[in-house]
C-alpha cells in the first residue's frame, strides 16, 4: 500500500482497506452509557504474539485520540510504521515472543470499529450523527466483549498512553477481577476545563467548514477536510512543549532567506503543523474527532462514585504503574499525582514515576529510555508475580 | 540477564547492617511500606527473602526510577506530606530508616506511620555518640563524619537526635516501644534497654521497633 499524497486533502478518498473485524454484541447488545444500545457491530482489532496455553500473557494496548489497531508493523493506510512500533515487538518491551499483544479500534473510531463513519445496518448509509454519543467506559465495555469473543479471562496488563490511559483506568474500574497489572501513561481521572477547552476549539474548527454539511459531509462526497486539519494542528501543538517547539523549530525560517510579508508559512513550525493537519486528514474521520473527543470530554471517573476517585479503585488488586512527564502540560504530573493519591488510598499496589524530558505529551510515543526501562522493570517484576518467566 | 539475575541474588542477601537489623524485625509475609526507600535495597530484600508485599516512598526521582525499574512498587512523595492519603491500619509495619532526622515535621510523620502501620520501624544516626559529643566539646565544631558526611550548611538533616530525646519523644506520644537496638561504629549491634547511658554514648545509630498503646 502506498503512501496517499499528503496534500491531496481536498476531495480526498481514503482507499478502501480491509481491516481485520470481528462482530460483537450479537446476542446481547452494548448498553452505552447514553442509554442506547449497540447491536451486531464490528470491532476491528489486531494482534501479535502468541496467546499461551494458560491464557495468562495478554496484554491489551489501548490508543489515543488519533491512534488506530496498528501498534506494530506497517500502516497498511499510510505505509509508515505502527504508532508503537518502538515499543511493540519481538524483543521490545511489550515482547511479542512472549506476550500476546491485543490492539483494538476504539468504539467510534475511523479504521473499521463502529463510528460515524460506519454503516448503520438499519438505514445502510453512513451512521453520522446519528451514531449514539459514546464515553471511554463504552470503550472498555466493547473492549471486555472483544476478550469475550476471544475467550480470554483476564489480562496479564493493560496499557495505553493519553486517552488510551484513560481505558486503562476505566478497565480497573469496570473490570477488576480481569486486570492483573494496568499502567496509565500520561494521562488523567478526567478531563480539566483546560482539555475540554482545546477539545472544543478543534470541534469549532470541524463544525465551521462549510464541507461539514451538518456531519453529512460522507453522504454529500465531501470532506471538511480544512476544519478537521485546524483541530490536529491545535491539538498537535498541545501534544509537544514550548522547549520541543524551541529546539526542533525555533524562529526558522522555511525555504527562505527572509520573511515575505504575507500569511505563508515563512516559519518552519507554520509549514510542520499545517503538514499535520493534511495527512491527518487523509487518514482521519472528522465525525469520528467530534465523538472521541466528546468522549474523552465526558470522563470523569470519580463522578459515579461520589466523586470519590479511590472508591474506583476499592476492588482492584491490580499492580498499578503510574507514569508521566515533566514537560507534558496536556496532563500534567500533578495528575498522575491525583490518580497515585487515589491508589493509595485504595491501598493498591501502584509505581509512580515522573520521567524527565523535552519532549512534552507525546513523549510516551518516543524514544524515551528512561520511560522503556522503568516500563520494562514494573513489566519484569509483574511478569514475576505472574509466573511467567521460564 | 542469567548473569545479571544471579549478580544481583548475590548483592541482594549483603544489606547493609542497619538495613539487615530492620529486615530482621519484620515478619515474614507481612504487608510493609518503606518510607525513603532510597534506591530500593532494604525493600528489594524484604521482597526477595521475607516474601513481604511491599510497597515504597521515595522524595528523589532518580531512587524512584531505580526501584520502579527494578520492580519495585515505589512511588515519587514525600514523608511529610505523602503519607496523609494512606488509610489507617494498610500495612503491618511501616518502615523509616535513617529519613527522620531529614522530615520537616518528625512528631507528625511518627504519627502517621503508625495510624498507617500497626507497627512503625525507625532507624535515626544518634547525636549523643561519643564522637559528636567530642567533637562538639573539644573542637566546637558540628559533627562531620561516615554516619554525618555532610556540613552543616548542606545537610539535608534538618531536625537531630538523640537515643534519649526519641525514647521520652515515644513516651510522650504514649507509644510503646517493643525492641530498641544501638549500632556501635564498629557496626555491633545491643539491645539498649535499662543501658540508656552508655547506649546513647556508644551507639552511633539506632533503630527502634515501636506501636501504640
Amino acid at each position: 500500500m502506498t503512501a496517499p499524497d499528503e496534500h491531496s486533502a481536498a476531495g480526498f478518498e481514503a482507499p478502501e482497506i480491509s481491516h481485520r473485524t470481528i462482530q460483537l454484541g450479537v446476542d446481547e447488545p452494548l448498553r452505552l452509557d447514553c442509554g442506547a444500545e449497540l447491536r451486531d457491530f464490528p470491532m476491528a482489532f489486531e494482534t501479535y504474539g502468541t496467546l499461551n496455553e494458560a491464557k495468562s500473557n495478554a496484554i491489551l494496548v489501548c490508543h489515543a485520540l488519533s491512534g488506530d489497531q496498528y501498534v506494530a508493523g506497517d500502516h497498511p493506510m499510510t505505509g509508515r510504521p505502527g504508532w508503537w512500533e518502538v515499543v511493540v515487538g519481538p524483543g521490545k518491551i511489550l515482547d511479542t515472543d512472549k506476550y500476546f499483544v491485543i490492539c483494538s479500534n476504539i468504539l467510534g473510531g475511523c479504521m473499521g470499529t463502529a463510528g460515524p463513519k460506519e454503516t448503520n445496518p438499519e438505514t445502510g448509509g453512513p451512521w453520522g450523527l446519528s451514531f449514539p454519543v459514546i464515553t471511554i467506559a463504552d470503550m472498555v465495555r466493547a473492549q471486555a466483549m472483544l476478550l469475550d469473543a476471544l475467550d480470554i479471562p483476564d489480562l496479564f496488563c493493560v496499557i495505553g498512553g493519553s486517552m488510551g490511559g484513560m481505558q486503562v483506568l476505566e478497565w480497573a474500574a469496570l473490570y477488576p477481577d480481569r486486570v492483573f497489572s494496568a499502567v496509565p501513561i500520561a494521562c488523567s481521572a478526567l478531563h480539566s476545563a483546560q482539555n475540554i477547552a482545546f477539545n472544543e476549539t478543534g470541534r469549532q474548527a470541524i463544525t465551521a467548514d462549510p464541507d461539514w454539511r451538518s456531519g453529512n459531509y460522507q453522504r454529500q462526497g465531501v470532506v471538511p477536510h480544512r476544519g478537521l486539519a485546524i483541530a490536529r494542528m491545535v491539538a498537535h501543538v498541545t501534544y509537544m512543549s514550548e522547549a520541543s517547539l524551541h529546539s526542533k523549530f525555533g524562529r526558522k525560517l522555511q525555504d527562505r532567506e527572509s520573511v515575505a510579508y504575507g500569511f505563508d508559512a515563512d516559519f518552519q513550525v507554520e509549514s510542520y503543523l499545517r503538514h499535520q493537519g493534511s495527512t491527518f486528514v487523509d487518514r482521519f474521520d472528522a465525525n469520528s474527532y467530534l465523538y472521541i473527543t466528546r468522549a474523552m470530554d465526558y470522563f470523569d471517573l470519580a463522578e459515579r462514585y461520589d466523586g470519590i476517585l479511590a472508591q474506583a479503585f476499592q476492588e482492584t488488586n491490580a499492580r498499578f504503574c503510574v507514569i508521566s512527564f515533566t514537560t507534558d502540560w496536556l496532563y500534567p504530573t500533578a495528575e498522575s499525582r491525583h490518580i497515585v493519591k487515589a491508589l493509595n488510598a485504595a491501598a493498591a499496589s501502584v509505581s509512580f514515576a515522573e520521567i524527565e524530558t523535552d519532549n512534552g505529551h507525546d513523549a510516551f510515543l518516543l524514544d524515551e529510555p528512561e520511560f522503556w526501562r522503568v516500563l520494562r522493570g514494573f513489566l519484569d517484576g509483574a511478569d514475576e508475580q505472574r509466573g511467567l518467566l521460564g | 540477564m542469567n548473569m545479571a539475575r544471579k549478580e544481583s541474588e548475590a548483592r541482594r542477601d549483603a544489606i547493609r547492617v542497619d538495613l539487615q537489623l530492620i529486615a530482621d524485625m519484620v515478619e515474614p509475609g507481612s504487608r510493609v511500606l518503606d518510607v525513603g526507600c532510597g534506591d530500593g535495597e532494604l525493600l528489594d530484600y524484604l521482597v526477595h527473602f521475607k516474601q513481604v508485599d511491599g510497597r515504597g516512598i521515595e522524595l528523589s526521582t532518580s531512587g524512584v526510577n531505580a526501584c520502579v525499574s527494578a520492580g519495585l512498587p515505589v512511588i515519587q512523595g514525600d514523608a511529610d506530606t505523602d503519607l496523609d492519603d494512606y488509610p489507617a491500619a494498610a500495612f503491618d509495619y511501616v518502615l523509616l530508616s535513617q529519613t527522620l532526622q531529614a522530615t520537616m515535621a518528625p512528631k507528625q510523620v511518627i504519627e502517621n506511620m503508625l495510624r498507617i502501620g500497626k507497627r512503625a520501624i525507625v532507624s535515626f544516626p544518634n547525636f549523643a555518640h561519643w564522637r559528636c559529643r567530642v567533637g562538639l566539646a573539644l573542637q566546637g565544631r558540628m559533627p562531620v563524619n561516615e554516619s554525618l558526611p555532610d556540613q552543616w550548611y548542606d545537610t539535608p538533616n534538618i531536625h537531630f537526635c538523640t537515643i534519649k530525646d526519641f525514647v521520652l519523644l515515644c513516651d510522650e506520644m504514649n507509644i510503646t516501644i517493643e525492641r530498641s537496638i544501638s549500632l556501635d561504629s564498629t557496626g555491633r549491634a545491643r539491645g539498649i534497654g535499662s543501658g540508656m547511658f552508655f547506649a546513647n554514648l556508644m551507639g552511633e545509630q539506632a533503630v527502634f521497633l515501636l506501636h501504640r498503646s
